[in-house]
């Protein structure tokens, strides 16, 4: 399919990533050659076959529910780029 | 007698006897490896944060009954050290120091390794098969230094391959251990999906990585796949089966094992002189006894497609995490009161990440939005099915499955940097086992005219990491290719 560059201008604000103008044209003309080589895949009659999101037999894997060990807050918070006492600080979010 | 600066030459296996005859001790090793990288680094640039060196993580135990004793180990960028920098050599994780160990960490130090602290160069979080994707630049073949290592594991390999590392660890999404392990002459171990605990590996795409390792021998593979596999309660889709001892598998023997070669890695795309290299590797292990047969994987042309939506979505949804808010690089200018939440988020990410890191991204985020899920991600997830049918047919018949790792030698830095597609096409051999789920090794088979080294590819059934040990010992034991070594 063809992809334009109001589609990757959209994927790129859901991914919450800033791209400069040339990095859009670029990335775009980028996007279209991977998707038509992508395309490919159009040929294989995909009738009645399953998909595969994960190669092992094994679901719902539970454990017990019991207290274990955990990170105290100093540590969850020793690489936060901004902090306040026991929180991260993140810009206004309500107006 | 070895030298004691020249320990950093020897296995794993070969300092394990010394140690245990009380001939060496582990800070001889350490002192020997940190001398090589100071010796050869500047040229190889297999490490990051290489100025860290002069600490050491954890002090080695002494007791002889832990295994590694002491000995060194190389660790990619991209597995949690606790305390010790791990930065998926992205400028968006800059200055991250994990909290906790990662669950393959935890085991090498109950086992007595050393854990070097400047770690292995990498592409950004694994995307990439050069290792020029690094923020910190590319890391260089040590046997031709204008070529790349491969990647993304490229840091790990050439640190091998130049013996400034003794082993080291290294992820495998779709090649990223077995390619740059072909490309430095080095043996390489993706383990079955499951094998190995992904806790504390940052993650890439989950449904397709494994931690694994890069040695200069199979014996050291087998040593080090005893201790980083079994089942941890931390990783959900680590798989609770009793884990062999590998090195027992090392019995030299290959006598009526079937072997399967596809047709469809013999075509066009493989280089010419790979190709005769892969061949006379087949029939010297013809000459040790094992039986082969001509197979068929009938969809391998689809495994590189399907690779690229599988791997870029569950990406996309992996990297969210990195935001400017719990770890790692925030953008100028957004602190407290700047802008909005959003606009931090995407001027954070924006300057963050380089620019393979967005494109996977945005593509992942593409091929699972809303009106084209279906006929991008669910579609990928179907071929998947059959690509993994291909293989299940195959081991009905045959015990192993033999063919190049990689469709060329080693690269030009540079070469394939400025074409995306170009790139990926690098991972056509490998990208199946991942999809697939089934382990693979890498090991040394020859060399090109320019003296470039080549990879063969044994893959087996899934949990049969037995299988590849025994083939690729025989192999190399048959074979001068592990005792040469690159002048730097």
């Amino acid at each position: 399919m063809a992809i334009d560059k109001e589609t990757v201008k959209y994927a790129a604000h859901l991914a919450r990533i800033e791209l400069k103008p040339k990095e859009l044209e670029k990335l775009s003309q980028q996007l279209q050659d991977i998707l038509d080589f992508i395309d490919q895949l159009k040929k294989i009659d995909i009738k009645d076959i399953l998909p595969t999101s994960h190669i092992l037999p094994i679901n719902n894997v539970l454990r017990e529910d019991c207290p274990r060990e955990s990170l105290p807050s100093e540590k969850t918070l020793m690489n936060a780029p901004l902090k306040e006492g026991s929180f991260f600080v993140v810009p206004k979010v309500i107006e | 007698m070895v030298m004691e600066r020249e320990l950093y030459k020897l296995t794993a296996h070969e300092l394990i006897e010394k140690l245990n005859k009380v001939e060496i001790t582990s800070q001889e090793i350490i002192d020997s490896v940190k001398n090589r990288i100071r010796e050869v680094d500047s040229k190889v640039k297999a490490y990051v944060r290489v100025e860290k060196l002069i600490k050491l993580a954890n002090s080695p135990t002494r007791q002889l009954a832990n295994i590694l004793n002491g000995i060194p180990i190389s660790i990619k960028d991209n597995i949690c050290t606790e305390g010790l920098n791990t930065e998926c050599c992205s400028k968006i994780l800059g200055g991250f120091k994990p909290p906790y160990d990662a669950t393959v960490i935890k085991k090498l130090k109950e086992a007595g390794a050393a854990i070097l602290e400047a770690k292995t160069n990498m592409d950004e979080f694994a995307f990439g098969s050069s290792t020029e994707n690094s923020f910190f630049g590319p890391t260089h073949n040590p046997w031709d230094l204008e070529c790349v290592p491969g990647g993304s594991s490229g840091g790990s390999a050439a640190a091998v391959a130049a013996e400034e590392a003794i082993f080291a660890l290294g992820s495998d999404t779709g090649g990223s251990i077995r390619q740059p392990a072909a490309f430095c002459g080095v043996v390489g171990l993706k383990p079955t999906y499951g094998r190995v605990s992904r806790y504390g590996l940052i993650a890439f795409a989950s449904s397709l990585e494994q931690i694994g390792p890069i040695t200069k021998d199979v014996k050291d593979c087998a040593i080090l796949m005893n201790v980083i596999s079994g089942h941890d309660p931390l990783d959900s889709t680590s798989v609770n089966i009793e884990v062999p001892d590998y090195t027992k598998s090392s019995h030299n023997d290959i006598k009526g094992i079937k072997i399967g070669i596809p047709k469809e890695y013999f075509i066009a795309g493989l280089d010419s002189e790979v190709k005769t290299i892969a061949e006379e590797a087949i029939d010297k292990l013809k000459d040790l006894g094992a039986a082969y047969k001509q197979v068929s994987l009938p969809h391998t042309e689809y495994a590189v497609p399907v690779y690229y939506i599988i791997a870029t979505a569950e990406a996309g949804s992996n990297l969210a995490r990195f935001d400017g808010v719990q770890y790692g690089f925030r953008a100028q200018g957004t602190g407290h009161r700047a802008q909005g939440l959003i606009d931090m988020y995407k001027a954070t990410r924006g300057e963050g990440f380089g620019e393979e890191a967005k494109r996977r991204i945005i593509l992942g985020t593409f091929v699972l939005s809303h009106g084209y899920y279906d006929a991008y991600y669910m579609r990928a997830l179907k071929v998947r099915t059959l690509i993994k049918q291909d293989f299940d047919e195959i081991f009905k018949e045959c015990d192993c499955i033999v063919t190049p790792t990689s469709p060329t030698p080693a690269f030009k830095i540079g070469e394939k940097a400025a074409d995306p597609l170009k790139m990926y096409l690098s991972d056509i051999y490998t990208i199946s086992a991942n999809l697939s789920g089934i382990p693979a090794i890498s090991i040394p088979c020859g060399f090109t005219r320019k003296g470039l080294p080549i990879g063969l590819q044994i893959l087996a059934k899934p949990f049969d990491e037995e299988m590849l040990f025994r083939v690729a010992y025989a192999y190399e034991q048959n074979t001068p290719w592990h005792t040469i070594k690159p002048k730097l």
